[in-house]
């Protein structure tokens, strides 16, 4: 990595040995303006995902206060939009959150419905990482686009993974991060269209046209730019090998254990994304006994959450808490085989069964079906 | 994986006593699905001691190994010895938990305290008839 070696100018620097590293974020801005069919001078840096959206949320809002103060987003966006609403509430704006149905898509016409002449910003995600459903972006942002509205998508799932062109799906703001596609950690990027107006969250000097005041992280969006290419030029055939994959852990996995419930949408969803929920069973014993045996998964139960709630996703999707407690959630990436998913199916049907030989509530439930009331309790 | 001591990865992996009693003398639920977890209990008591503990655990691997820590270290003692089992002398026998961990998955000594008060109240309406 030359960038933390000879190249170790400041890109802002006038001299000779700033040019290296400004040439460098130069052909990295115009790889992450290629994977989404933008231009690169409508890229800015940033030093995560996260940081992304909380630009696009505070940093729209705000550019318009003096036009209205209200803002829409769903009720499964990520925290990294929620919670920079929750502050925007706090500075005085209304938010509203648009609901989801069973499968977690956004309906277009709550969306028109939620549309109120101060409504300065809407964001709704691209796709949803815990539970993969892609929402219908295009006729949600013309909804936008018809009012005049500000449009913002959370594409961090999206980016580098599926398609994503900020032209064919009408946006003005996209949020973007490196390590969902084998970049970096640490980086991300924001794209708004020209003409959008946006309040910088960092003042200080003039990077990135002076909407991210700070030094660059110059490796990190050098590795962001590669990434970007390569996962443009590797995307079409990934997906052809990821998806029917998916689709055989998504169809097989109910049929090896009772009581499973995939969440997200059965087929509008993330090419390697694959999630269920488990009744009876605790995600985090799942996800422990899993990864005993080799196989890496994440869970949206309470007890693996720092805040220690079940996830907010799954409960908006009208799941019920104790359903949600057995979410658990597998990304399939380059790597993985069908040999993976022969090895997945074998290992996780015994898992639960222990797990549910302990679990009382697969008791109660047992003995209601002896009792005959199966189909109540169905 | 959650930072878990040796000692609560050992618990959690190889649970003691998993299962129910048949017609037990005493059973302690606590717990509910919203928080993560629930546990419930179950004892046989013979003269005064705890001849058998079993449980049936829903909830995260600290909520599984407290479960079987209380378990082993009630079994055998008398009702009185028992009941002093507290989250703290199980957390400290499992070689610590997890700060965020400590109240939502520690209720073993919970449920069998309420299993044996379920005991002890049986008893008592026996007595009476």
């Amino acid at each position: 990595m030359p960038y933390l070696g000879d190249i170790f100018g400041n890109p802002s620097s006038l001299h000779d040995w700033g040019d290296g590293a400004r040439e460098a974020i130069k052909s990295a801005r115009e790889q992450v303006a290629e994977l989404i069919g933008a231009n690169a001078d409508e890229i800015i840096f940033t030093g995560s995902g996260t940081e992304s959206n909380n630009f696009a949320i505070k940093g729209l809002a705000l550019a318009q206060q003096n036009k209205g103060k209200h803002v829409a987003v769903s009720a499964i966006e990520h925290f990294s939009v929620l919670h920079p609403a929750k502050t925007l509430e706090k500075w005085g704006f209304e938010v509203s959150e648009i609901p989801v149905d069973k499968y977690g898509v956004v309906n277009p016409d709550d969306v028109r419905r939620s549309l109120r002449k101060d409504t300065v910003l809407v964001s709704i995600m691209h796709a949803n990482g815990e539970v993969g459903t892609i929402e219908p972006i295009r006729e949600i942002a013309a909804i936008a686009r018809e009012r005049n509205i500000p449009f913002h998508t959370d594409a961090v799932a999206t980016a580098g993974t599926t398609p994503v062109n900020v032209a064919e799906l009408g946006v003005d703001a996209l949020s973007l991060a490196g390590n969902q596609f084998y970049g970096p950690k640490g980086v991300g990027a924001l794209w708004i269209r020209k003409g959008i107006r946006i309040m910088p969250l960092l003042d200080g000097g003039i990077q990135e046209e002076g909407r991210r005041a700070g030094t660059e992280n110059v490796p990190a969006i050098v590795g962001l730019g590669k990434a970007a290419e390569l996962a443009k030029t590797h995307m079409a055939g990934r997906i052809k090998r990821l998806t029917p994959l998916r689709d055989r852990l998504l169809q097989e996995l109910p049929k090896r254990i009772e009581h499973v419930v995939v969440t997200g949408h059965p087929q509008n969803r993330l090419p390697g994304h694959v999630s269920f929920c488990v009744e009876f069973i605790e995600g985090e014993s799942l996800l422990m006994l899993l990864n005993s045996r080799g196989i890496a998964v994440s869970s949206g139960s309470a007890c693996t959450s720092r805040a220690l709630k079940a996830s907010h996703v799954l409960i908006a999707m009208g799941l019920s808490h104790e359903i949600a407690q057995g979410s658990v959630l597998f990304t399939l990436g380059i790597d993985s085989t069908s040999e993976d998913i022969d090895y997945v199916l074998e290992t996780m049907p015994p898992i639960v069964d222990r797990l549910r030989q302990m679990s009382p509530l697969y008791a109660k439930f047992s003995k209601t079906m002896k009792g005959g009331k199966q189909h109540a309790s169905l | 994986m959650p930072v878990y001591s040796e000692k609560v990865m050992d618990h959690f992996m190889n649970p003691r006593n998993v299962g129910e009693i048949e017609n037990p003398d005493g059973v302690g639920e606590v717990g509910n699905p919203v928080c993560g977890d629930m546990m419930t209990f179950y004892i046989k008591v013979k003269g005064n001691r705890l001849e058998d503990v079993k449980f049936k655990t829903f909830g995260c691997g600290a909520a599984i190994a407290v479960s079987s820590m209380v378990s082993e270290m009630a079994k055998g003692k008398t009702l009185e010895e028992a009941m002093k089992i507290t989250p703290r002398s199980v957390a400290d026998e499992l070689e610590g938990l997890p700060k965020q961990k400590f109240h939502c998955s520690n209720l073993g000594a919970q449920a069998l305290n309420k299993a044996i008060q379920d005991y002890l109240s049986k008893k008592k309406e026996g007595g009476k008839k």
